[in-house]
């Protein structure tokens, strides 16, 4: 059976560590600041003993004030799962941190996020229309898009 | 941009994708009303007009081998292969050959849902077919867009973008009742050429 | 004098007869080699997910089926699961074993489709395909007798199935488990050792493990590199702890093991079907559920063996009557990633065997 791991131990391991990372441990889930997100996902790829080197899963939820990026982490070795989550405020001019580097995944499914719901990822290599052709306009998956 | 030798292949894919875009949406303005279709084909040969045997042998002809072209995009494909596969056997109407290049075929079975982004290149292939040519919508995404007519990304019918011929319904159709479409293009098929005037 | 060349950008397809659906993959080519690849996805983009937001949770079923439509079965059954674990709902015991034998026999149905287009890709035109559809009719057939439908089911339903086997069903399930055995070995052994299948796929297109791992790579394709993980057994669902199997795995991760790798499966699965005949129990086939389901807000993401790798859904709630979000993760999409690395350095005949060996369906693919 795959461990769901308890977001509040790993939060005050990465406090001790990262000691600039705004990490919060929600029911379920670990709150991360955008700024910090790499460096918490690198830690967390690299530690003996977590070892979460397979991104199951990427994707984004527009709640009207905010956009929550969603990152569900796996470890195949030590089979157990976790998940990870970060806030955009706002609605327009949306930035996040690509996270290409650490997880080569990440590459397709950035793109889509993109195209859907309009939050730009800076660091990725390629960030073009992916399901849908140049010149579309809207973001379909946006709540305000008809 | 400046343009090196790194990155000329990018910029002509850039390019590409623009123009692919406006022509995809220069095509979605211009497909808004669907093409018409004749039913007086369904009432039989008018009285007074005389099948000569010329017709007769012309139109067994073309229905005797049409050739599909491809144009299988979703799930209806896959009842169409098995159509065409050992239990209801294709090859028993000479359609067995599935021709890649439009050119040689003259059968298009639209298996599967259009979207707007496939939709030039589904009208292209349409044009390249050589006359006389046919078309059967197959299953309820080429008749009228079916579960997905709500989409922003889906055409609501194949008969936006040209006319066809045949409807099969269905979602997907069974095989049996595609060759229930193809015998009633058969038909279609006979009938058509009695009333062509040269 | 001296001599230049140029590379040469090719484009295959999306109407093309070998690439599996409406694929298109913009290759740049330097004489026969391949030096890059970029794949165009988004010709069959329906905006599912869009359309998941206006209708009720029962009422997405048939969306699903159409999803990844060689294997319906698995679809139905990774979202009900998802939103039996977002709204706490228990599913009967005779349910699960029917889900059970429903996946099964659907994986066996899906990898014969995908065996028998890769052999007919590899150049034996035809006659592997026209063989393993002739199984996979028998195997309809079934499908047929429960839920009335031959590709698209919506057989599974949120708490249960639909409705319970008819009494013919289990007989004649038990008649194609002794013969499926049979075929199997045939086709192996008519094509296991045959010298230009094993020349044009052995150590063609690997996949390194390491590579997989970073791409998120999951399936018959993360198994051929050798990497023993398969969601059945590491994260049981549907009570597949109860049932004993093996999972086969490749050495180099080239298109001879993935090819290699469904086999195996095939008869992993046809011994998963015997246990679950012997042991089904009687009893309910579904647990009452409101026909309009409002679960309470939250999200859950849940995860199935589907036969092309981990089909995941991701649903939010907002205590209304439709999800407010649902995110698919498409095993084909993400085994998609590592494309440009397994084409590098091959020629132009081999983009259709390496990209046929992935086993790609393209409703999963675009949405």
């Amino acid at each position: 059976m795959t461990k769901v791991l308890e977001p509040s131990a790993i939060a005050a391991k990465i406090k001790q560590t990262l000691p600039d990372s705004r990490v919060n441990a929600e029911s379920g889930y670990l709150l991360v600041e955008p700024a910090a997100l790499t460096s918490v996902l690198t830690y967390l790829k690299t530690t003996p003993g977590l070892e979460f080197d397979y991104l199951s899963m990427l994707t984004a939820v527009d709640y009207w004030d905010y956009f929550e990026l969603v990152y569900v982490l796996d470890s195949l070795s030590l089979n157990q799962i976790m998940t990870v989550k970060t806030r955009l405020q706002g609605r327009v001019d949306l930035w996040a941190p690509s996270v290409v580097s650490i997880y080569q995944t990440a590459d397709y499914q950035e793109r889509e996020t993109f195209e859907t719901l309009g939050i730009r990822f800076s660091g990725h290599p390629d960030l073009r229309p992916f399901l849908l052709w140049e010149g579309f306009q809207g973001n379909p998956l946006r709540k305000d898009y008809l | 941009m400046e343009i090196t030798p790194g990155n000329q292949s990018e910029l002509i894919h850039l390019e590409q994708d623009t123009f692919e875009g406006l022509e995809i949406e220069r095509l979605k303005k211009a497909s808004q009303a669907t093409f018409s279709d004749p039913v007086e084909w369904m009432e039989g040969v008018p009285k007074g007009l005389l099948l000569t045997t010329v017709d007769a042998v012309l139109g067994w002809a073309r229905k005797s081998s049409m050739w599909p072209a491809v144009c299988f995009p979703a799930c209806c494909a896959f009842e169409f292969i098995t159509a065409e596969a050992s239990r209801w056997d294709l090859s028993r109407f000479g359609m067995e050959i599935v021709r890649a290049s439009p050119r040689q075929a003259d059968l298009m079975i639209t298996a599967g849902t259009l979207t707007w982004k496939m939709a030039p290149q589904i009208k292209r292939i349409y044009d390249q077919m050589a006359d006389p040519k046919w078309v059967i919508a197959m299953g309820s995404c080429a008749i009228s867009g079916g579960i997905f007519a709500s989409s922003y990304n889906v055409v609501p019918g194949y008969n936006h973008l040209f006319p066809v011929d045949v409807y099969v319904p269905g979602c997907p159709p069974r095989p049996e009742a595609l060759i229930y479409g193809i015998q009633m293009l058969h038909k279609k098929i006979m009938q058509e050429s009695a009333r062509r005037k040269v | 004098m001296p001599f230049t060349t140029e590379n040469f950008i090719l484009n295959i397809g999306p109407a093309h007869p070998s690439t599996h659906g409406v694929f298109r993959i913009k290759a740049t080519m330097d004489g026969e080699v391949i030096v890059d690849v970029e794949p165009v996805f988004g010709y069959l983009h329906r905006g599912v997910e869009k359309l998941c937001e206006e209708r009720t949770y029962a009422g997405i079923l048939p969306l699903t089926d159409r999803l990844d439509y060689v294997s319906a079965m698995n679809n139905n059954l990774a979202y009900c699961l998802a939103v039996e674990k977002l709204a706490g709902i228990p599913v009967p015991e005779r349910a699960s074993y029917i889900r059970v034998i429903m996946s099964e026999l659907q994986r066996i149905a899906s990898h014969l489709i995908a065996t028998g287009a890769f052999l007919n890709d590899c150049g034996a035109f035809m006659t592997p395909l026209l063989y393993m559809l002739r199984e996979r009719e028998k195997i309809l057939d079934l499908f047929e007798m429960a839920s009335g439908q031959r590709l698209t089911y919506n057989y599974m339903r949120i708490g249960g199935v639909s409705q319970d086997l008819p009494d013919e069903f289990l007989p004649a399930l038990k008649d194609l488990i002794a013969q499926l055995p049979v075929y199997i070995d045939e086709y192996d052994r008519l094509i296991k050792d045959n010298e230009i299948l094993l020349s044009r796929s052995k150590g063609v297109g690997i996949l390194p493990l390491k590579l997989a791992v970073n791409c998120a790579i999951s399936g018959p394709v993360l198994r051929a590199s050798g990497l023993k993980w398969d969601l059945r057994k590491a994260d049981p669902y549907s009570l597949y702890e109860r049932f004993d199997f093996e999972i086969p795995t490749g050495t180099q991760g080239d298109c001879y093991d993935r090819y290699r790798v469904r086999v195996e499966e095939m008869r992993q699965s046809v011994r998963i079907l015997q246990q679950a005949v012997k042991g089904i129990p009687s009893g309910s086939t579904r647990t009452e559920v409101p026909r309009i389901l409002r679960p309470l807000p939250g999200d859950v993401y849940r995860r199935i063996e589907s036969p092309r790798g981990e089909l995941g859904f991701y649903l939010v709630s907002d205590g209304s009557i439709a999800p407010y979000r649902c995110h698919v993760r498409a095993p084909s999409l993400i085994n998609l990633t590592a494309l440009k690395e397994m084409l590098k350095g091959w020629k132009i005949a081999d983009i259709i065997i390496i990209f046929g060996s992935i086993d790609v369906c393209m409703g999963e693919v675009d949405r």
